[in-house]
């Protein structure tokens, strides 16, 4: 009795101790979340901020409602002359060209990787394929810039060389060494990893049970990958088409480096052009002037572009949420 | 438990140490004659490795329009048979086999014989119910929308015919357009069993089906299969002495990989050959 009694006071003295730790570890995380917003909210207020103050100097109909986007050199600034145009969408179409494109390359090739690797792929290779990939994620942003420019960029001229048949495709034009065609391959072959690595994941989480049962119905595994193994590991692979989209639209500097500085109201992928990202390299790196709309429309194209990938999220997750429901969970 | 359907001619049976043997369904004496069989398992050796062999020497004969139920303890390779029958076992990588199964009259190892055209005419129904993560109608249209072109209406006609054949029409025709894994566990399977049946399987094998499943869901399908059998061979793994007494007509007994005894079930329960089966089935074993 002495003992059990003891052993009863020995508990409770601990359940105090763990209460204390959890105090702790509360204080702990509050503080981690807390520095979370805090950070973000301080970012929001400088990029919201800086926008206010350039669309004092700029109309915001002429951001969005004009096509042409040319600003103004730092001497040309420091000799206090035009501030230049921001309408902003050259720089939209821009980015949307390289996104859109890179996804074009990017999502088919990237699922179709998944889809080998997960499925018919012999475990061997696998084994060696998949670190092979992730190790491709790894490699920083502007060595991609190097190979867009020395690599992609001389096979783009030589394929759209006068006369070519692609020269013919892309409206009679010949590549410069700057444009959204090098930057579109380069972010294409960036966003494979992402892509490829999340949807694979995402295909090997699909229960044996399901293939089991398709393959007892008389299906083919190819037919077994198309019905059921796919569409169940769907909401995965549009979490990494989203995570790849977003990741394109956010690359800056392989796509400052492949794809010029001009921003140009076109879609013409044989065209040199600017992205957001693009501009914003341009501007911050440079000597531009802290002040001045200039100055402030990197802010403006910030938020631009923060917006742009705060609705893309949202409306993935949106689809993946009905996408649950409708086909119920895979578990 | 053991109060269900089928005849209660079980009553008379003797040994009291036997419960299952009061509920035996088959009344049957079935000496199997040869235009009777419908599934011919000649001399069958399974190797799931080069040094892991899991079947011995397997011969067994499976009779048309009945059930044929395995028995024995876990890991003795009942699953590892009944999926040799439609050829699943083919898709784990370094499985081989030596003999014969023999289905109708035709070697399902042949050469002519392709695998994936076999499954459509052997059904599989699993141990856990895995419907599809579609609709309830998706599911059962799944195996159709492989192998034939119909036209919509066909197409619903085939998915409530088979729905109905698998008892479930009544519980599901209104809702057709939910997800089926929104189903109770017996309707999930009862599901499986309707998509299976759509493609109109001459053998249905069964991987324990009703392990998952309480009581009722489980009469429910004992129910069923006893009516399928009109129209298919159905082979059945099951652990429960009682399920294999209820609805089977013959029972096989593996042990280690070995069938120890195979035969009318009523002979395996009251009268087995073989001390390993007396033991198995009395639940004294090991
Ligand atoms: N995929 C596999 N690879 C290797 N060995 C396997 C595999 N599946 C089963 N085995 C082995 O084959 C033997 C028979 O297994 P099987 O699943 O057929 O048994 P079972 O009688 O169905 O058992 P249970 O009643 O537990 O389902 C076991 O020894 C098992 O370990
Ligand atoms: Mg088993």
């Amino acid at each position: 009795m002495v003992q059990a009694a003891r052993a009863t006071v020995g508990e409770w003295q601990v359940a105090t101790r763990a209460r204390y730790g959890d105090l702790a570890a509360r204080i702990l995380f509050l503080t981690a979340g807390l520095s979370v917003f805090l950070v973000l909210g301080f970012i929001l207020y400088v990029l919201v901020g800086n926008s206010l103050q350039f669309f004092r100097d700029v109309s915001i109909l002429e951001f969005f409602g004009s096509t042409k986007w040319q600003t103004a050199g730092t001497v040309q600034i420091s000799e206090g002359g035009d501030a230049g145009d921001f309408g902003v969408w050259p720089l939209i179409a821009g980015t949307m060209l390289v996104t859109v494109g890179a996804a074009v390359i990017g999502l088919p090739i990237g699922l179709a990787t998944a889809i080998y690797l997960a499925e018919y792929a012999p475990s061997r290779v696998r084994s060696f394929l998949k670190p092979v990939l992730e190790l491709l994620a790894g490699i920083p942003s502007i060595v991609f810039g190097f190979f867009a420019l020395f690599v992609i960029s001389p096979i783009v001229r030589d394929l759209t060389d006068e006369g070519s048949f692609l020269y013919y495709v892309f409206g009679q034009k010949s590549a410069t060494i700057f444009s959204a065609m090098n930057a579109i391959i380069v972010v294409g072959v960036m966003v494979l990893p992402i892509i490829t690595s999340l949807s694979e994941d995402a295909i090997r989480a699909v229960p044996k049970h399901l293939r089991e049962a398709s393959f007892g119905l008389g299906a083919t595994k190819w037919e077994t990958t198309k019905n059921v193994v796919v569409p169940s590991a769907l909401s995965g692979i549009v979490a990494s088409f989203v995570l790849g989209v977003a990741r394109a639209i956010g690359e800056s500097m392989a796509v400052a480096m492949a794809a010029g500085t001009q921003a140009a109201w076109t879609f013409n992928p044989i065209d040199s052009i600017q992205t957001m990202t693009g501009f914003i390299v341009q501007r911050t790196g440079g000597d531009t002037p802290q002040q001045g709309p200039v100055f402030t429309s990197l802010f403006a194209v910030g938020l631009t572009l923060f917006l742009m990938t705060l609705a893309l999220n949202l409306l993935a997750q949106r689809f993946v949420k009905r996408y649950r429901e409708v086909e119920g969970a895979d578990t | 438990m053991s109060t269900t359907t089928g005849s209660s001619d079980g009553a008379t049976a003797p040994g009291a140490r036997r419960p299952p043997t009061a509920a035996i369904h088959s009344t049957e004496p079935l000496p199997l004659q040869p235009e009777e069989v419908a599934i011919h398992i000649q001399d069958l050796q399974f190797y799931y490795d080069q040094d892991a062999q899991a079947l011995w020497d397997i011969d067994l004969e499976c009779p048309r329009h009945r059930i044929t139920a395995l028995i024995g303890p876990s890991g003795c390779g009942k699953s590892t048979l009944l999926r040799c029958l439609n050829r699943m076992n083919e898709l784990i990588d370094g499985t081989r086999y030596e003999g014969h199964i023999f289905l109708e009259g035709t070697d399902l190892y042949g050469t002519e014989v392709d695998p994936v055209a076999l499954r459509r005419h052997v059904g599989m129904v699993f141990q856990k119910p895995n419907p599809f993560p579609k609709s309830v109608y998706e599911n059962v249209a799944y195996g159709l929308r492989l192998h034939q072109k119909l036209t919509k209406k066909e197409l619903d006609e085939r998915v409530q015919w088979a729905l109905e054949k698998a008892h479930l029409w009544d519980e599901v025709k209104d809702r057709l357009d939910d997800a089926a894994t929104g189903l109770s566990g017996g309707q999930q399977q009862r599901l499986c069993i309707a998509r299976a049946l759509a493609v109109e399987p001459k053998v249905l094998l069964m991987d324990e089906p009703c392990s998952a499943l309480d009581p009722v869901a489980t009469q429910k399908i004992e129910d069923l299969m006893l009516e399928l059998k009109k129209d298919v061979t159905i082979v059945i793994v099951t652990h429960s002495m009682s399920q294999a007494a209820r609805v089977s007509d013959r029972t096989a007994f593996l042990y280690k990989g070995k069938l120890i005894e195979a035969g009318p079930t009523r002979q395996i329960f009251e009268a087995p050959r073989e001390d390993l089966t007396e033991q198995y089935i009395t639940g004294r074993f090991g």
